[in-house]
């Protein structure tokens, strides 16, 4: 018998051979799903696993025991650049990088408005899109968030979107108030101008209808429209 | 105002690329402990390790515009360490490197069941992996404490992926049979 026959007899399966990684947790999510279920039908293997857990700490304190470099590592490096001839930065344009530290210069908030900007985006584009169609046809039903702007007759609020409200929060508030957005965000404020009738109403009523749409977790401001 | 999240290790290469000391030690404070560390436990020199990770960080230093992002810099650094280490040893022909000169563990007039008694069995075990070979230590302390995957560590050692987890095996068997002598006897692998 060679060698090489030797040793792959010696080797036991290939789920036993990766619980370390599994330990240190550096498996993939699919190997690691395949050593859980290894390790849960088999009560030997579990054991060995153990042991496997117990090297792994052993060796964590071990090397932590090994203290750390003094300052002279750092001081020699820096000597050492320092006597290196002096680099120009790149004069090419790295677009992902640029990309990265455009994104990272916003605060979460302002990342937050833009995100929903962009699903409000998003949602009116593709109910333009399908107005366009259905209108094409003359057939089917209009979308609710679509809706040719208006300007005549009929009842109107203004509303601003939480920066957490998610496209589905928007729908659910349209359908639940038979609302349509005819316009906006506005450029300075974010507001949409919204129909909530096709008729005029009173002022008592429209103030209703405001206080009742205020309750609504997506909103964050909302205000009755002139026409 | 919000607190600005870490900067990542591809950024600072990408600044340390364009002759930024600073990020220069940003990612010096970051890695250098471990990167000493991992050197250490394959020159067994305090000295030599604190020499060897000024080169290690020179060279990043020197190469960051080449860095491609294919792997984790982490991987990079450890892997630009091992060969300036194995370099090192290869100058020093007296330095144990292989398994043939790997430590082996004082012998003890101890009977195996006296020495369970004087020491702790986790105490034994760290014994143990400090007397395996270079080839066995490094492996383990890749997996165990670098945390580094089956492909990152045939990326540091220039392995491939299934001599890594044999390797590791062999290294996890050799383990065995020191705790053996110590008196543990685990039977597996």
């Amino acid at each position: 018998m060679n060698t090489k026959t030797r040793e792959a007899q010696e080797l036991p399966e290939d789920v036993e051979l990766l619980l370390p990684w599994h330990a240190a947790g550096t498996l993939s999510r699919r190997d690691a799903a395949r050593v859980e279920q290894a390790l849960a039908n088999d009560n030997e293997l579990a054991a060995r696993y153990e042991m496997v857990r117990a090297e792994l700490g052993e060796t964590i304190r071990l090397n932590e025991t090994l203290g750390a470099p003094s300052a002279r590592a750092m001081e020699k490096l820096f000597a050492q650049i320092d006597a290196e001839p002096v680099r120009k930065p790149k004069a090419s344009f790295d677009l992902g990088a640029w990309l990265t530290g455009f994104v990272t210069g916003f605060s979460p908030r302002t990342l937050a408005y833009g995100a929903t900007a962009a699903a409000l985006a998003i949602v009116l584009q593709a109910g333009i899109l399908a107005g366009v169609f259905v209108k094409e046809r003359a057939v089917g039903p209009q979308l609710a968030s679509y809706e040719q702007k208006e300007t005549g007759a009929g009842a109107y609020v203004r509303v601003r979107f939480k920066p957490q409200a998610t496209a589905a929060d928007i729908t659910a508030f349209l359908n639940d108030n038979s609302a349509f957005i005819v316009d906006g965000p506005a450029r300075d404020n974010g507001f949409f101008r919204v129909r909530v009738s096709d008729k005029t109403m009173s002022p008592g009523e429209l103030s209703e209808i405001v206080k009742k749409m205020a309750r609504n977790p997506a909103i964050d401001f909302t205000v009755p429209s002139a026409q | 105002m919000s607190a600005n999240p870490a900067t990542s290790d591809e950024v600072l290469i990408g600044r340390i690329a364009n002759g930024d000391r600073l990020a220069m030690q940003v990612l010096f404070a970051r890695h250098h402990v471990r990167v000493f560390r991992f050197v250490l436990r394959l020159v067994r020199d305090e000295a030599s390790a604190e020499d060897l990770i000024s080169e290690v960080f020179l060279d990043v230093w020197r190469q960051a515009g080449k860095f491609e992002g294919r792997a984790q810099v982490s991987t990079w650094l450890l892997a630009i360490a091992r060969f300036k280490a194995l370099s090192m040893l290869r100058r020093r022909p007296e330095q144990e490197l292989d398994e043939e000169k790997a430590e082996a563990i004082e012998d003890s007039a101890d009977t195996p069941d006296v020495t369970l008694e004087k020491k702790q069995k986790s105490e034994v075990l760290r014994q143990c992996l400090t007397s395996l070979s270079a080839e066995h230590r490094e492996i383990i302390d890749l997996v165990y404490y670098h945390e580094k995957s089956v492909e990152e560590v045939a990326e540091i050692v220039g392995i491939p992926e299934a001599t890594v987890k044999t390797r590791m095996f062999y290294a996890r068997k050799k383990l065995a049979e020191l705790l053996k002598t110590q008196g543990i006897e685990r039977g597996w692998p």
